[in-house]
This record gives structure tokens, sequence and C-alpha cells, in this order.
């Protein structure tokens, strides 16, 4: 390693251990440094992968039933509050984790849903970085809907696009919180969108307004139907995602 | 903040929102799952049993994690898990972890990130739960796991250059055995 920075303090900096003014110094050296740029992009998706994989054991209804009778309550529902909307280990560009990335992970009090953005802003990224970024290659909805069947535990209607300036690439399937979702990938004059869909889970709903943001130099909206949530991401400005949520919500 | 006792009510409102974490967090110690669940049955009670003594504005959850891992500590299993189990020497054993992270975690899945950290010592183990899924600053993990802030951070350097190392024997011994 070209760098005096030791690699502890650079995990401690990406757990957000380290002082403000520390941690400022190490974030302005981060993005100087290529050593270090690598070294924590790799690192965050070590947390990531190991965060991910170690969301496993999930207790029986009977043990969840005989705990909260020991505790004295009545059971509430699955506290499932942290573990949804985690996903896979992806890969993610340098330039992304550099810009958004890093300083996401280190402020452990940023929201959680700003944390679902960042993710899949991340996995977005990573799907068109990627050598194959579409698994089912097709611009017709006809051949896209039914390759989902059997991969994924549910089903969706997708748009008609004639007359719109949207096309549809292909489709990949995608995890989230170890749930199976369908991502979508559209272009739009040369702009890439990803759509994404997954069960919605009812304890997360709450907590997760529907809407449009501009997040990571994307813009996005959100929303749940039929038991679905819908998340759509992309390079391009409000209005074009917009208009594509809008085809979707409006698919049958 | 008044000192005076929580109404016990509230044990089940604090408690029971731990209780997937606190399970998932078991079955990794224990690696069963009726250890596990005994494991935290056996949690329950004796916090249960405590609370009356748990003092308002201390870290609740920190309290309930020492509960069960020292539960598990004083387990056979975790007696064996735990024993002569030297964090220095165990650094020192085999080389180096060589491949960078991204080469490691473009080969590795999920299911092999899984295991590794199952061959974990539990120390290492139980320290990266509590970092990357339970998200726990290092002031929580040294109340949790009783030892000094400073060692959190030098343990968990420790722990994720050991996972790095099992993972890539685990390549290694992929690539062998096709
Ligand atoms: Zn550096």
């Amino acid at each position: 390693m070209a760098c005096d920075v030791g690699r502890e303090k650079l995990d401690a900096y990406l757990d957000g251990e380290l002082a403000p003014a520390e941690a400022a110094a190490l974030s302005a050296h981060v993005r100087a440094c290529n050593a270090c740029a690598s070294d924590a992009l790799e690192r965050v998706r070590m947390k990531r992968a190991v965060s991910a994989a170690a969301r496993r054991h999930e207790p029986s209804p009977q043990f969840r039933q005989k705990i909260a009778n020991i505790a004295g309550s009545k059971p509430g529902p699955a506290s499932s509050s942290r573990k949804w909307f985690w996903m896979l280990a992806t890969p993610a560009l340098l330039v992304v984790i550099l810009s958004l990335g890093v300083n996401f992970y280190v402020n452990r009090e940023t929201g959680r849903r700003q944390r679902i953005y960042g993710e899949l802003a991340d996995l977005h990224v990573a799907t068109l970085a990627s050598a194959t970024p579409v698994d089912v290659v097709s611009t017709d909805r006809h051949t896209v809907k039914p390759w989902f069947q059997g991969k994924i535990p549910f089903a969706f209607n997708l748009p008609e696009l004639q007359g719109t300036d949207f096309t549809l690439v292909g489709g990949r399937v995608t995890y989230l919180a170890q749930s199976p979702g369908a991502q979508l990938i559209y272009q739009l004059r040369k702009h890439e969108i990803s759509v994404f869909i997954f069960q919605d889970r009812s304890t997360d709903a709450a907590s997760f307004a529907s809407g449009s943001m501009n997040a990571f130099s994307f813009n996005m909206s959100s929303w749940t139907q039929d038991g679905l949530r819908y998340f759509v991401v992309g390079d391009v400005n409000r209005t074009d995602i917009e208009a594509l949520s809008k085809l979707l919500r409006d698919a049958r | 903040m008044p000192e005076h006792p929580l109404p016990a009510a509230t044990f089940a409102e604090l408690s029971l929102p731990l209780f997937d974490q606190l399970y998932n967090f078991a079955c990794w110690l224990t690696q069963d799952q009726t250890e596990a669940e005994d494991l935290v049955q056996e949690t329950y009670v004796k916090a249960l049993r405590g609370f009356s003594s748990f003092q308002a504005g201390t870290n609740f959850r920190a309290w309930m994690y020492r509960i069960l891992r020292n539960s598990f500590l004083s387990s056979r299993t975790g007696l064996k898990a735990t024993v002569a189990f030297d964090e220095e020497d165990h650094e020192l054993a085999g080389p180096p972890a060589s491949s960078p992270e991204n080469v490691l975690l473009d080969r590795a899945d999920r299911e092999m990130l899984q295991q590794a950290l199952e061959e974990l010592p539990v120390h290492f183990r139980e320290i990266l739960l509590l970092c990357e899924v339970e998200e726990m600053s290092y002031q929580e993990i040294a109340e949790t796991l009783s030892i000094p802030p400073g060692t959190v951070m030098s343990r968990l350097f420790r722990a994720r250059k050991a996972l790095r190392r099992t993972l890539e024997e685990k390549l290694q011994g992929k690539n062998h055995g096709v």
C-alpha cells in the first residue's frame, strides 16, 4: 500500500467511528488517494456482503409465541425493520462509492430510507456496469414478463410503450434483503432507467413513504401497488421518472 | 432522567423488538437451532428476572446481548468454542490474505461467505455480527462484550482479516477441487 493510513483507521472510518474532524480529514484523503479509495470500496462491499449473508436465521412462529409469553405480552409482528431491504453484495463502481457510498456508510444516523435508495442506486449502477446487465434481452413486454415466472414469487404487469419515448431493454432477477425481485431496464434517449419490483412488507410501508426524491445524482420514485413495492431509478429528470412511473402504475 | 424502575409492562416493549436479532445472533453462536432457542429463552428469563435492577438510561440492547452472550459462554458449546482462543496467535496463523477483496467478493457467493463466517472463531464471528448486522457502535460493542472500546477496533480488524483469509482459502480449495 503506497500510503501510510492504517487500515484499522480506514475500517473505523467506514464504521462511522472517527471523530468528525478526523473523519473529514480522512475523507479528503480517500478522495485523493487511489490506494485508500479502492480499499475503502472493497471494505464497504465486504461490510455489505457480511451484513446480508449474516441475516439468515428466522425464528419459528411457535418459538416467537413462547418468548412473547415469557416476556409477558401478545406477540407483535416480526420486527423486521432491519432485516428487510438488504441485498446481496453487488459490485459498485468506484466513482459511485466515492461520491455516495462511503459517506453514506460513514453516517450511521442516515435514515434507512436513504440507505435503501443508496443500495438501489448502487444496484442500478452496478447493473449498467456489468458485462451482462440483463438476463432476458427483449424489448417485448410479452417476452420479459413470462421470463420471470417461477424465478420470483410474484407477478406484475408491464406497460405498453408504443407512442412513448421509452424502450424496454430487458430484465434480471435481483435481491434486496434476501428477497428476490425483478429489475427491468428501460431506455430513454440513451439514458438507462431501472425499475425494481419487490413484494411489499407491511412493516416497512409505514416507514417508507411513497414519493419521489433526488438522491445520489439520480432521480427516484417509489410507490406500492397490489402488494408490490416499485422503485424507479435513473439519471433522467424527474418528469421522465414520473412519466415512466405513471406508465407502470397504469399497466394492465 | 428519573432513576425509578421502569414499569414491568415495558419489559416486553423493550425486549420483543430485539427478538429476531437475538435469535439470529444465537443461531450464529451455537450453530444449532435447538440450542439457539434454549439460549434465547434463557436470556429472556434471566433478563425479565433482572429487569428490576436494570438501570434506566443504560443501553438495554447491549444489556440483552450481554446476557445472551454470557449464557452462551457458560454453556457447554460455548466453553468448547472459546477454549484457549488467543486472538494474536490466531492472527499469525496462516498466510495473510493476498487477494483484493474485490476479487474475493466477485468469486465468493453468499453461501461461501456464510460458511466462512461459521468457521471463524466465535470471538471474531460475534464481533462481526454486532458491527455489521446490529450496526452497534464500538461503545455498544464494548459494553456487550465487556471489553475496552480500544479492543473493539483491533479485534474487528483481526476478525475482518481472518474472514478474508478464510474466504480466500475456500476459493483456493474450490479451484483445486475442480
Ligand atoms: Zn491513502
